[in-house]
């Protein structure tokens, strides 16, 4: 690899990072405060590329130096992956294929005093927070209440819909899912990473995951509307 | 066109999907710390001089092992910036045993990671403690170790272009792409690795494995190989691993940023084969040993 590709390559990771760091593309990989550092880095791969190119190509017409040195290792040539990766494939968010493959994930909480829901009729709550008060207390403080989720659906093995979250703690590469069942005549057969937004009630069934042997908490459907994917899929 | 049609058929399936999302994040995710650490390793090469090194270090190598480990405190980032960065110090002349010190423990102790790990374990804050002085004492036993059995013709730096005649601002340019596309290439090949065993490892493996002491100490080093998490986020993942023991998730944390699949790539990248062949084992009994040992006094 001689060293104008060295600097084109250098163009070119700069350039599809700025490029999915300036939409909301990034969010379906990396957390929303990454973004800055992102485009930062971006920016300097982008200047460290176009000097260090001038200069080859001022050397060159002032010495028609053919000799230039094939220096760079071919492993470098990789990184036109995530180059095409994000260019052609330009990979979706996570979905019920990661869900499917992960158990579910409920951290044991540190105390187990629950501050009461928020309030509102229904109350909205992440499906984390819905599956770990679930999980861990029951229906002390989910009973008689309605609550609002959204996430994306996919199967329940032996039959049923799911609804889901990716939780994310820095990238994509340490995704977890949440899972809640949900049941009532709403949660009809749904394909798969359909993104809704349900209300319903506790139920005090579980399912067991077949992935890690963790519980999965079941919600009483009441109403759901379809949504679009929301700007950022993951919850943290 | 044709091309594109093709890659996109083939990356249509949600398991390809799912591989090719956590591929790109990995690389994502890395590449603020990659440039930062290319960018330090740099300036160091072109503005430091290595009457600095040796200003700051003690004269006595075995001294200069502690106090450059403990060093590693100051840089607030993750692995992908500090293996360029040790380079560039044992370039300065730094003895390398020190420059490795620096190197295992910098992605580990540093504030940021630190702060990390209090947030994912809040009902523990001794896994803090526990992972400082693991890690710490991991780093600085590679580096004692280093000075008596290792030999300097094991590294081979990769040539780096002649800079002479050059204005600073074009050495520091000429020197960073050379860095990059060094350590670049290696951090695909592991971003890819890991993104493979994510995706196909089956979680209920780890179920099982979790259920003897000694095999769930094992089973976490080896996971924290593979994965290569970020030494920024890899307190999280422990955190979600509640089958297993604290003392085998404080082994996934000492390790990972020591030793893992994206390291062992870029440590090739940077030090040469014979150098990465050796260090690389060495580091992950080292890691594991001193977790189990930190982990049976603290935890």
């Amino acid at each position: 690899m001689n060293r104008e590709t060295q600097s084109l390559l250098l163009l070119l990771v700069g350039g599809a990072v700025l490029r999915i760091s300036l939409t909301d593309v990034y969010l379906r990989y990396v957390k929303e405060g990454l973004r800055p550092f992102l485009i930062v880095s971006a920016g300097m791969l982008l200047v460290i590329g176009a000097i260090t190119l001038w200069r080859e190509i001022a050397e060159r017409m002032r010495t028609a130096d053919t000799t230039h040195g094939h220096s760079g290792p071919w492993v470098a040539w990789l990184l036109v992956l995530p180059v095409f990766a994000i260019f052609l494939i330009a990979p979706p968010s996570l979905g019920s294929d990661a869900a499917a493959r992960a158990g579910t994930s409920v951290p044991v909480p540190e105390n187990t005093d629950y501050p009461p829901l928020p309030p509102g009729d229904p109350a909205p709550l992440t499906v984390l927070d819905y599956a770990t008060r679930a999980v861990f207390e029951g229906d002390a403080s989910l009973r008689g209440r309605t609550v609002q989720l959204s996430g994306f659906t996919s199967p329940r093995e032996g039959g049923g819909v799911r609804l889901n979250r990716i939780i994310l703690s820095c990238c994509a590469a340490d995704g977890r899912p949440v899972k809640v069942t949900m049941v009532g005549e709403l949660s009809r057969e749904l394909p798969a990473d359909t993104w809704v937004e349900v209300q319903g009630r506790y139920d005090p069934r579980v399912d067991s995951d077949p992935a890690n042997g963790e519980k999965i908490p079941y919600l009483r459907v009441s109403s759901l509307r379809e949504i679009d994917k929301p700007t950022n899929p993951y919850e943290e | 066109m044709l091309f594109r049609n093709q890659l996109v058929g083939l990356f249509a399936t949600p398991a390809m999907q799912t591989w090719a999302t956590v591929f790109v994040a990995i690389v994502v995710q890395a590449m603020p710390f990659l440039v930062v650490g290319v960018v330090i390793s740099a300036l160091i090469a072109v503005y430091v001089p290595q009457s600095f090194f040796d200003r700051v270090l003690p004269k006595n190598p075995a001294l200069a092992v502690p106090v450059a480990g403990m060093g590693g405190v100051a840089l607030p980032g993750c692995e992908c910036s500090s293996v360029p960065i040790a380079g560039a110090l044992v370039r300065r002349g730094v003895t390398p045993g020190a420059a490795f010190a620096f190197l295992l423990s910098a992605p580990a102790i540093n504030p940021i990671v630190l702060v990390a790990t209090a947030v994912a374990f809040p009902g523990n804050p001794e896994m803090v403690l526990a992972r400082f002085v693991a890690s710490a004492l991991a780093a600085i036993a590679m580096g004692w170790l280093w000075l008596w059995l290792g030999r300097s013709e094991w590294i081979k730096l990769p040539a780096r272009p002649d800079m002479s005649g050059m204005s600073k601002p074009a050495a520091l340019a000429t020197t960073a792409r050379h860095d990059f596309i060094h350590a670049g290439g290696f951090l695909v090949v592991g971003g890819i690795t890991a993104a493979v065993l994510k995706v196909w490892v089956p979680a209920h493996w780890l179920t099982v494995l979790a259920e003897n002491p000694i095999v769930a100490v094992l089973a976490l080093a080896m996971l924290a190989v593979v994965l290569s998490i970020c030494s920024e986020a890899d307190a999280f993942v422990a955190a979600s691993l509640t089958q297993f023991s604290l003392s085998a998730r404080l082994t996934f944390l000492v390790v990972g940023p020591m030793i893992d699949l994206k390291l062992f790539a870029m440590q090739l990248g940077t030090f040469g084969k014979s150098f990465a062949l050796r260090f690389a084992p060495v580091t992950l009994i080292a890691s594991i040993g001193a977790s189990v040992l930190v982990g049976w006094v603290l935890l």
